[in-house]
């Protein structure tokens, strides 16, 4: 599903002496099936910009469009009850929303919520368990002893059991270990490319947004500062020091490289960009053209 | 929810969010026996009076802090539609019907119960809405002290009180995230039948447990972990201290108490 901001502003407890603006007239486009990067300091209204995607926040002006669905400050509840499945979110520390019996029971959770029957959902759910990377000795289990790692899956299983086009994932391999944050990153990457979902991630691993994001958009105190691919974005090393963004280690290393006259056709991002591009300008040991 | 202002703090900088904590409890306490010795239309306009004044001091915004506290008009209302049906005869009976009656002076104790109330829960709420929940408690725990001598346990009792008020926003944070959630997954909060509402709630109800009890885990190995000990004798951090504008509160309540002592039906 495509997704169209149009001049979006939220401000939280609107029209009391507490209120506080988040989000400030933001206005972008996002393609179907495309790979979105929000980054930006923390306070900067990433977190407030994603939750107006499944209109658990409806703008205070503005319009957005999801797919077929036009959200705008009157907009009712009960008209967005279909667009919060095809919205899939999985929010910071998503473990702390599993609450059944059972894992199976709690992925099956969503789906039945949107009306599926019960062995359906069970069905799904032993489906979605393996799509996360766990085995079905796991389905009969209660969540609440499994590792907090384990536990992250299984909420996710339970967001993807809703079958959503868009993906909406706020910081979600914050807390994992190094392993468990390249498998997660690589599960949301498959997920993109086999099924075609729309990925809107937030985070602050600005490896993430080189690897795996066709577009970025930078926020800071709740204005969308730029929008573009990450070439775009991680271009211009003086702006990113000004905003307080990191590169990537990969184009770290490259401008290094740059100050001491290495030329490069277009900035590495990733270490494979970077290895690529090294490994041409070196030939090969037993290339022997020497 | 985010009108409902009951309970919370307004950070301002006004006459009465400088008073001391433990003089607003004072004052409040007293307020609510003003409250019940007026007795006729003029004391209840000089209450009336204070408490506006009160708020207008506060530089809290009068139509803010009306539309807050509407929330808990239903509350009252419930509790003046019971008075007026069930109060014992006297005066003029305008309806009677099997066991309820609606009598003159039914009519005008429930009129009064309802300003009564109004009048307690605007203060309350004035009180809240200018006190820190952590000075709140610092002035009940301070105000306990003489209890001491009956061997109760004030130390311990303010610290649990001033846990507990510093969890409350924590805890509505983290039951607003969980909630967000389960309506991502599908959950309608507050739609449907009473079983369909009550059943919604266990989302929310497990997840917010599980986590209310680790944090509280978190919290007791903290605290030991820096030597914390029940029994200890500990200092304050922050120091309370009566002021001028204190003394003057009182002032301006005794010449209420007056007036209101010289209004009232005897």
């Amino acid at each position: 599903m495509a997704i169209t901001f149009e001049h979006v502003s939220y401000t939280y407890q609107a029209g009391t002496p507490m209120a506080t603006p988040a989000v400030t007239d933001v206005s972008f486009q996002m393609p179907d099936h495309g790979y979105l990067a929000i980054i930006g300091h923390t306070g900067s209204g990433k977190s407030t910009l994603i939750q107006q995607l499944n209109a658990l926040l409806k703008p205070t002006s503005g319009q957005i469009t999801v797919g077929d669905f036009t959200i705008t400050p009157k907009t009712t509840n009960a008209a967005l009850k279909p667009l919060r499945q095809h919205v899939g979110m999985v929010f910071q520390f998503p473990e702390s929303q599993l609450f059944e019996e059972t894992v199976r029971q709690d992925i099956a959770f969503g789906p039945q919520n949107f009306g599926m029957g019960e062995t359906d959902a069970n069905k799904l759910a032993d489906a979605m368990l393996q799509t996360v990377g766990l085995d079905s000795s796991y389905a009969e289990r209660s969540p609440f002893e499994l590792s907090g790692g384990q536990m992250r899956r299984v909420a996710i299983a339970g967001v993807l059991a809703m079958r959503p086009k868009v993906l909406v994932l706020d910081e979600p391999t914050a807390g994992l270990d190094p392993q468990g944050r390249q498998e997660m990153m690589a599960l949301f990457d498959r997920l993109h490319r086999e099924q075609g979902l729309s990925v809107v991630l937030v985070t602050h691993q600005m490896e993430d947004v080189a690897q795996y994001a066709e577009q970025v958009a930078v926020m800071r105190a709740g204005k969308l500062v730029k929008f573009g691919t990450p070439h775009d974005v991680f271009r211009d090393a003086a702006w990113l020091q000004a905003n307080q963004l990191d590169m990537p280690r990969a184009a770290q290393f490259a401008q290094k490289l740059a100050a001491r006259g290495v030329t490069w056709q277009q900035l590495p991002l990733t270490a494979e960009q970077l290895a690529d591009q090294l490994a041409e300008r070196w030939p090969r040991e037993g290339d022997a053209h020497v | 929810m985010s009108n409902f202002i009951f309970g919370r703090y307004l950070p301002l900088d006004s006459v009465v969010h400088h008073l001391d904590p433990r003089n607003k409890l004072l004052l409040s306490f007293c307020y609510i026996i003003l409250v019940f010795m007026a007795n006729n239309p003029v004391s209840y306009l000089l209450i009336i009076a204070f408490t506006i004044g009160a708020i207008l001091a506060s530089k809290i915004s009068l139509g803010f802090f009306l539309k807050g506290i509407r929330p808990l008009l239903w509350l009252i209302v419930f509790t003046v539609v019971l008075q007026l049906l069930f109060s014992p005869a006297g005066g003029h009976v305008y309806l009677h019907w099997a066991f309820v009656n609606i009598t003159q002076f039914g009519l005008i104790n429930s009129g009064y119960i309802f300003i009564r109330f109004l009048l307690i829960i605007m203060m309350s709420t004035l009180l809240t809405l200018s006190t820190q929940p952590l000075d709140i408690a610092t002035g009940l725990a301070s105000l306990m002290k003489p209890l001491r001598w009956v061997k109760v346990p004030v130390d311990t009792l303010a610290m649990m009180l001033s846990i507990a008020l510093r969890f409350v926003p924590t805890l509505m944070d983290e039951a607003n995230k969980i909630m967000n959630a389960q309506r991502a997954r599908g959950v309608d909060f507050g739609e449907g039948g009473l079983l369909k509402q009550a059943k919604s709630l266990i989302p929310l109800m497990v997840p917010l447990f599980m986590s209310a009890f680790n944090r509280a885990e978190d919290l007791s190995t903290a605290m030991e972990a820096r030597g914390y000990q029940d029994s200890e004798h500990r200092s304050q951090y922050r120091i309370l201290t009566w002021q001028r504008r204190d003394t003057i509160t009182w002032i301006i309540f005794v010449v209420v108490l007056a007036a209101i002592l010289a209004t009232r039906r005897w």
